[in-house]
């Protein structure tokens, strides 16, 4: 087992001798761990070790899986009854006087729904985390009021969740499951995982595989069947319930959980964009929002105050919430505006400018709005060297990056014969090798840490708007634009979502910095003041651009034109690319 | 005889300082009243009541009360927007009243920025607003155009990562001209504007726009012109996400050539002012 100094302990229930693992410090508040099916403990170990660098973290090997006994006979010995009892064995041997917070997977959460929705277990339960797994009686309720009153969206979601449980079918023929997963099934199982899910090799599955996936059978036959036709109506949870749910998993829709807040007066939502086995490929955020939880909780619980009030409570609070976001030109604009956004739905904040003052003030006003930790770090992006050991500091003090936010850019307008080549250095410096370098340093650390992440690059309209006013500015972002494509296609396979934002005309500072090539001091001026009005008049709020950018981030979308001029023009470059070289000629008002 | 001009210029600032301290007042002891449940519009008549039982007859306008993200006047597009709606009022929200009462023929038009419990967030955009008093006093000593300086405060505002949210107010005014008001027996009000005093201030319009100034000090080209003497109630309004705070309060404007002199605030014991200065003691 690859669970490092971890204790071993048996623990006897019901005539089956459960194999229990315990980690971390026992004073702490105890953790403990139920995994699904096909699995055994060791799903866990990823997210275990670094659960118990602050809790008590216990696992157990459900009956019948691992190195746990099985029932004897099999059949009858699998229902929620026995494996509460064996729960409650494992909570009294390792936190007799005090109680537990739960976290399962799959099999392990339906099972935990079990536990923290029956009377038996009042008071013995801290917290629930659940992730991958219904409890089986609001399950049957969603079924029975969607075949009551059928509309069609509910009879959609009824065959859509219907074709997601094949398994469950299949799961209910006598001997052949067993037989599948004793033969070729049981070989082939972990190159599937590995191909489908992209779970990374290492300790999991198991050699006890074969026989913990034939076992683990019973326990859709003893309970499925008998809990979907008369699900209980008492089924209310009694304990607060943190609700993870993977965006892309396979076998559950996320439709499942519409109205849980009937069933469960304290719950707090969290969706994660992956497949169905997170534990596996997610252990970070799994464990820091687990961690997050049970420390609320315990707070809660000391204080006396709900849970949810902890909880931030901004737009896309369900996905960010504890992430760590890294955004470049943040002092200011669409970049600070962003920072202010992702802080308001609970994430940690890295605002990166070269402004130090502009940069941590950012930071500041982020912590007042929600971001659990907000630093302001005054970086050049073009500067190579600064950027690399900036990535390693972040690496080092606040941990890998899960949002980068590529926005520091400036403005560079005037023809091309008039733009000198130290103007187009400057220009190509800030906006392409920015957005390289933040790329190559931070989407490296996403990259070789093979959880997943998103790159937002800031581009432009004038990406694809060519404009004889903005040679180089324009050339920089149609750069940026292309970049982000062909990283997003190159990071796919690792789960790395690409996104290129094309603001548009947006009233933020850019105008007031705007090099305006082949005009003199008080021209440039003029120039500066005419535009900022202009952009002023327009007044479209660098705030909808930052709903627009976590808006990509959760959907994962390519290239995304933001105010309704970007949307035309991009429009236009796609169906008539003419009309817009014919725009480009124009002489812009100023 | 310039004495005596001083005097009387001394005892007309007295009567304007009076009931700025009246208004205040008033505000002070509203929002100590205000509880979980209470609506802008109770909030608006209980300051309306208070002050017309001190003696109050006129307004130049009638109490505002704005509670939540209505501080921060988000999504007002319309002046009827400004006007108290049944909002309640919860735990840890922001509020804002503003009055413009007028007393024995002065005028005040004060705002009041506060919180229902403790908000480290408004906390915050109240400590940030002193900076913007002593801005306004410094560029309006220096004869700043009214225009420049409205910018310059914009460009702090935005520094300091707020919005400007008296962006949304009439015609973008950050400060309008007061002056004394005929008292009258009957003083009607049209959209919650006294006429008295809206007379006063269209007169100032039509003799300003003849002499190139304005009585109001907006971002547009028509304050374009340096500080006229007179008195301002200047209020500069920030916004933060759903939060807002402001200050309201009469800055002096003569015509003196000692820059002391020449602006000065009509009263420094005010409860934002005596606010910051207790903090800088505590810290």
């Amino acid at each position: 087992m690859n669970l490092s100094g971890a204790r071993e302990r048996w623990v006897r229930t019901g005539g089956i001798e459960l194999c229990v693992a315990e980690l971390g410090d026992e004073k702490q508040p105890t953790v403990v761990l139920v995994h699904g099916y096909p699995d055994s403990k060791e799903v866990w170990s990823d997210v275990a070790v670094r659960l118990a660098e602050r809790w008590h973290v216990v696992l157990y090997d459900v009956r019948g899986h691992g190195r746990s006994t099985a029932p004897k006979p099999l059949r009858g010995g699998f229902t929620l009854e026995k494996l509460t009892d064996d729960f409650l064995a494992v909570a009294d041997a390792v936190s007799p006087d005090r109680p537990v917070h739960v976290v399962g997977h799959d099999w392990g959460s339906v099972q935990s729904w079990e536990f923290a929705t029956v009377t038996r277990t009042e008071g013995r339960i801290a917290s629930f985390t659940s992730m991958s797994g219904p409890s089986l009686d609001h399950f049957g309720h969603w079924i029975k009021q969607r075949m009551t009153r059928p509309t069609p969206r509910r009879v959609g979601q009824l065959l859509g969740q219907g074709a997601k449980s094949w398994y469950v079918y299949m799961l209910h023929t006598p001997v052949l499951p067993e037989l599948a997963w004793r033969g070729p099934l049981g070989k082939r199982w972990p190159r599937i995982l590995e191909r489908m899910e992209k779970v990374p090799a290492g300790d999991y599955p198991t050699a006890s595989l074969p026989n913990d996936a034939a076992h683990g059978a019973w326990l859709y036959r003893d309970n499925v069947r008998a809990r979907l036709r008369r699900p209980r109506a008492d089924a209310y949870a009694h304990v607060p319930v943190q609700l993870i749910t993977p965006t892309g998993d396979i076998f559950l829709s996320e439709k499942l959980y519409d109205q849980l807040e009937h069933w469960v007066p304290q719950l707090v939502r969290r969706s994660l964009p992956a497949k169905h086995w997170v534990p596996r490929t997610r252990p970070d955020q799994l464990a820091s929002w687990v961690s997050e939880f049970v420390a609320a909780n315990e707070t809660a619980r000391r204080e006396g105050m709900p849970v949810q009030d902890t909880v931030a409570k901004g737009a896309y609070a369900d996905r960010f919430g504890g992430q760590l976001v890294l955004i470049t030109g943040a002092a200011g604009g669409i970049g600070r505006a962003t920072a202010f956004a992702f802080a308001e739905a609970g994430a940690r904040v890295v605002a990166v400018d070269r402004d130090a003052e502009g940069a941590a003030r950012t930071a500041e006003m982020a912590r007042l709005i929600g971001a659990p930790a907000a630093w302001g770090e005054a970086v050049d992006v073009s500067d190579e060297q600064a950027m690399e050991k900036l990535a390693e500091k972040v690496a080092a003090e606040y941990g890998i990056v899960d949002v980068l936010v590529n926005n520091a850019g400036i403005g560079l307008s005037g023809s091309f014969l008039e733009t000198t080549s130290e103007d187009w250095k400057n220009v190509l410096d800030v906006n392409l090798w920015g957005v390289i370098h933040g790329c190559r340093v931070f989407g490296k650390q996403m990259a070789d840490r093979g959880q997943g992440g998103h790159i937002v690059n800031t581009a432009s309209a004038a990406a694809y708007q060519p404009s004889r006013a903005l040679p180089a500015y324009s050339t920089s972002k149609a750069a940026v634009l292309m970049l982000s494509e062909c990283l997003r296609a190159e990071l796919a396979e690792r789960s790395i979502g690409v996104s290129a934002i094309c603001p548009g005309i947006v009233n933020t500072n850019i105008t007031a910095t705007t090099h305006f090539a082949g005009a003199d001091a008080a021209e440039e001026k003029r120039l500066r003041q005419r535009t900022s009005r202009l952009y002023g008049l327009r007044n479209y709020p660098p705030e909808k651009v930052a709903d627009a950018i976590l808006k990509a981030v959760v959907r994962n979308q390519a290239v995304v034109p933001v105010t309704p001029e970007a949307r035309g023009a991009r429009l236009l470059s796609r169906i008539s690319p003419g009309v817009l070289r014919g725009i480009a000629r124009l002489k812009p008002p100023l | 005889m310039a004495s005596a001009v001083k005097d009387a210029t001394a005892l007309e600032l007295q009567g304007f300082r009076e009931v700025q301290r009246l208004a205040y007042d008033c505000a002070e002891a509203v929002a100590g009243q205000l509880r979980p449940g209470v609506t802008e519009r109770e909030a608006a008549r209980m300051q309306r009541e208070w002050l017309r039982e001190r003696g109050v007859r006129d307004w130049f306008h009638l109490p505002f009360a704005w509670f939540g993200d209505r501080t921060a006047f988000a999504g007002f597009k319309v002046p009827l927007q400004f006007f108290p709606t049944n909002r309640k009022l919860e735990p840890g929200m922001p509020f804002i009243l503003d009055m413009a009462p007028v007393y024995k023929g002065f005028t005040a038009d004060i705002g009041y920025s506060g919180c229902l419990g403790l908000s480290p967030l408004h906390d915050k955009l109240l400590a940030d607003l002193e900076a913007h008093r002593d801005l306004i006093l410094r560029e309006v000593r220096e004869r700043r155009s009214l225009r420049a300086i409205y910018e310059d405060v914009e460009g702090l505002m935005i520094r300091q990562g707020y919005a400007n949210r008296h962006r949304a107010y009439p015609f973008g005014v950050i400060a309008h001209k007061v002056d004394r008001v005929e008292e009258r027996r009957w003083s009607p009000h049209v959209l919650g504007f006294g006429t008295q005093s809206l007379k006063g201030l269209l007169s100032d319009a039509l003799h300003g726009h003849r002499d190139g100034w304005s009585p109001l000090w907006s971002p547009y080209s028509f304050s374009d012109h340096p500080p006229r003497p007179g008195l301002w109630a200047v209020e500069p309004h920030l916004g933060f996400r759903g939060t807002g705070a402001k200050f309201e309060e009469i800055l002096v404007v003569t015509d003196s050539r000692d820059p002391e002199e020449s602006a000065f605030w009509l009263d420094d014991d005010l409860p934002h002012v005596r606010r910051w200065a207790e903090e800088k003691v505590a810290a």
